[in-house]
């Protein structure tokens, strides 16, 4: 019996239950903390994401699965963190300030953490400084902002203006996303990329980074 | 005046108003701030809105509570002035109205996600929408419009709330809906037919769809609900999604072209035609005329 793709298969079925057992028998038996966390976690959500983006599921499914990935990651980390195994990448994100709507922030957080990034999700209506201090204080080479509403969305170019002029912005890159931006918006605001949808983001994400 | 719920069933046709928060923006509400601390600070600015919509011609007048049940006010910390909110809302547009109009109360969702998608128990979204329905229609509502709803759950959980405020004052309920390859879905998941069904089952006076892509994909939705329901039908459309050029936000589709898809709605037999994001008191008397073709 092949138990990483079992343990795929309780992400995509969004069965936390099953993908907290499989993920114990697994550390059990001593499997590497990397092949379940990449092999069986992180390629269950992988088909999540995919049939997400197809729109084959919508998002009650995305989150039923990202809680069972997060039912086995929650077993891992201390391994991992023990074995010095870095993630691919760090990143901040967060509605900006003045915004409340979060669903399409933890859409997007859940994505990336479905790859393999380490996310600090600061939550919604966060202040641009708070954003820039984060990402300095945690080290984290991205910063993902949303906004829904277009009221909101001048937050961002405070984000991207203050990383400038505190000289940050060649090793803290932005990102943004929600209904209202465009990638005229990102360009003009001199955001570094645009997220069309959660999924694109993550696509984005990855080429600031520079990992595959 | 005819009850609201009869001409419902059976005509002519009501027009709705069009957007209110772009309204409320223009008469100083700040960012940041939800479109309920308004209510308050401005009650003239939610008579003036009232006021345009109906010389625009509109029969039907919604009040300015989307977002006014506690469940959503908590994040404002303005929970504590539900009643205070709804009742001041509903006020504002009878002053203007009187009989001349419909007042409808807006409720729209909680911005929550109920068990097991998210941390919310039903019974919680239940007493949150029961607070506000009973406000807005001890205030005197006409009707409530249950808006812009994405998970079938909670918006019955709202059709429930206003039924058991009020044993008589009608309830519609509007979802709002993207186009997907298998045809169109909210953001929760939710098919049309699905929708019909159990918004039916769940009491709806009348049931449709608002806010989302524009007035040609709002045809192709009221055809879907007219297959799977006899319930009268509530359309009330967005100016096309919107677009940013140069910081500024603006939605594409013009009176004129949204009036010339209208059309299309008159003749599917939708009961009740209006705006969402984006339209203007233009849109509203451009519909106005296509209503009036009709009739």
């Amino acid at each position: 019996m092949d138990l990483l793709a079992d343990l795929a298969d309780g992400v995509i079925n969004g069965n936390d239950q099953r993908v907290a057992e499989i993920t114990k028998q697994m550390i059990d038996q001593g499997t590497a903390p990397k092949a379940i966390l990449d092999d069986g976690l992180i390629a269950g959500m992988k088909v999540v994401v995919e049939r997400f983006r197809v729109q084959d599921i919508f998002l009650p499914d995305v989150l039923l699965a990202a809680r069972a990935m997060y039912a086995g990651t929650e077993l891992l980390r201390p391994l991992l963190i023990k074995e010095g195994i870095p993630s691919i990448g760090k990143v901040v994100i967060g509605s900006v300030q003045g915004d409340l709507h979060d669903i399409g922030k933890n859409l997007v957080g859940i994505m990336l953490k479905g790859a393999g990034f380490d996310v600090i999700d600061l939550g919604n209506n966060v202040a641009p400084e708070r954003m820039v201090q984060a990402a300095q204080e945690q080290g984290a080479t991205v910063i993902g902002m949303s906004a829904l509403l277009t009221t909101t969305m001048p937050a961002m170019r405070k984000v991207v203006e203050m990383l400038h002029q505190e000289g940050l912005d060649d090793r803290i890159k932005t990102i943004v996303g929600g209904a209202p931006v465009s990638d005229d918006f990102a360009r003009d605001i001199g955001a570094d990329a645009h997220g069309f949808d959660a999924a694109s983001a993550v696509d984005r994400v990855k080429l600031l980074m520079n990992v595959s | 005046m005819t009850t609201f719920v009869d001409r419902l069933n059976s005509g002519p046709i009501l027009l709705a108003d069009g957007a209110m928060g772009t309204m409320l923006i223009q008469s100083g509400l700040e960012p940041g701030h939800p479109p309920e601390s308004v209510t308050l600070s401005n009650p003239g600015a939610l008579e003036e809105v009232a006021r345009v919509y109906l010389d625009a011609g509109a029969d039907v007048i919604q009040t300015n509570t989307f977002g006014a049940s506690p469940a959503r006010l908590s994040t404002y910390g303005l929970d504590d002035k539900t009643e205070e909110l709804n009742e001041a809302a509903v006020s504002a547009v009878r002053s203007v109205v009187g009989n001349g109009a419909y007042v409808a109360g807006s409720c729209g969702p909680s911005g929550k996600l109920l068990q097991p998608y998210g941390d919310v128990a039903p019974e919680e979204l239940y007493e949150s929408f029961r607070r506000q329905t009973d406000s807005l229609i001890a205030a005197g509502v006409d009707c409530v419009f249950v808006e812009t709803m994405i998970d079938l759950h909670e918006a019955r959980l709202a059709v429930q709330a206003v039924k058991d405020s009020s044993s008589h004052t009608p309830v519609v309920v509007t979802m709002t809906f993207d186009p997907t390859p298998r045809g169109f879905y909210t953001i929760m998941g939710v098919d049309v037919e699905t929708a019909a069904v159990q918004l039916a089952e769940a009491g709806a006076d009348g049931v449709g769809s608002n806010c989302g892509n524009g007035i040609e994909n709002m045809v192709a939705i009221a055809r879907d609900f007219k297959a799977a329901c006899d319930l009268p039908l509530i359309i009330q459309s967005n100016a096309g999604t919107p677009q940013t050029v140069g910081g500024d936000v603006v939605y594409g589709e013009t009176p004129e072209f949204m009036a010339e898809k209208a059309a299309g709605l008159v003749t599917l037999g939708v009961s009740v035609i209006g705006g969402c994001c984006g339209t203007t008191p233009e849109h509203i008397a451009a519909l106005r005329e296509v209503v009036d073709q009709a009739a």
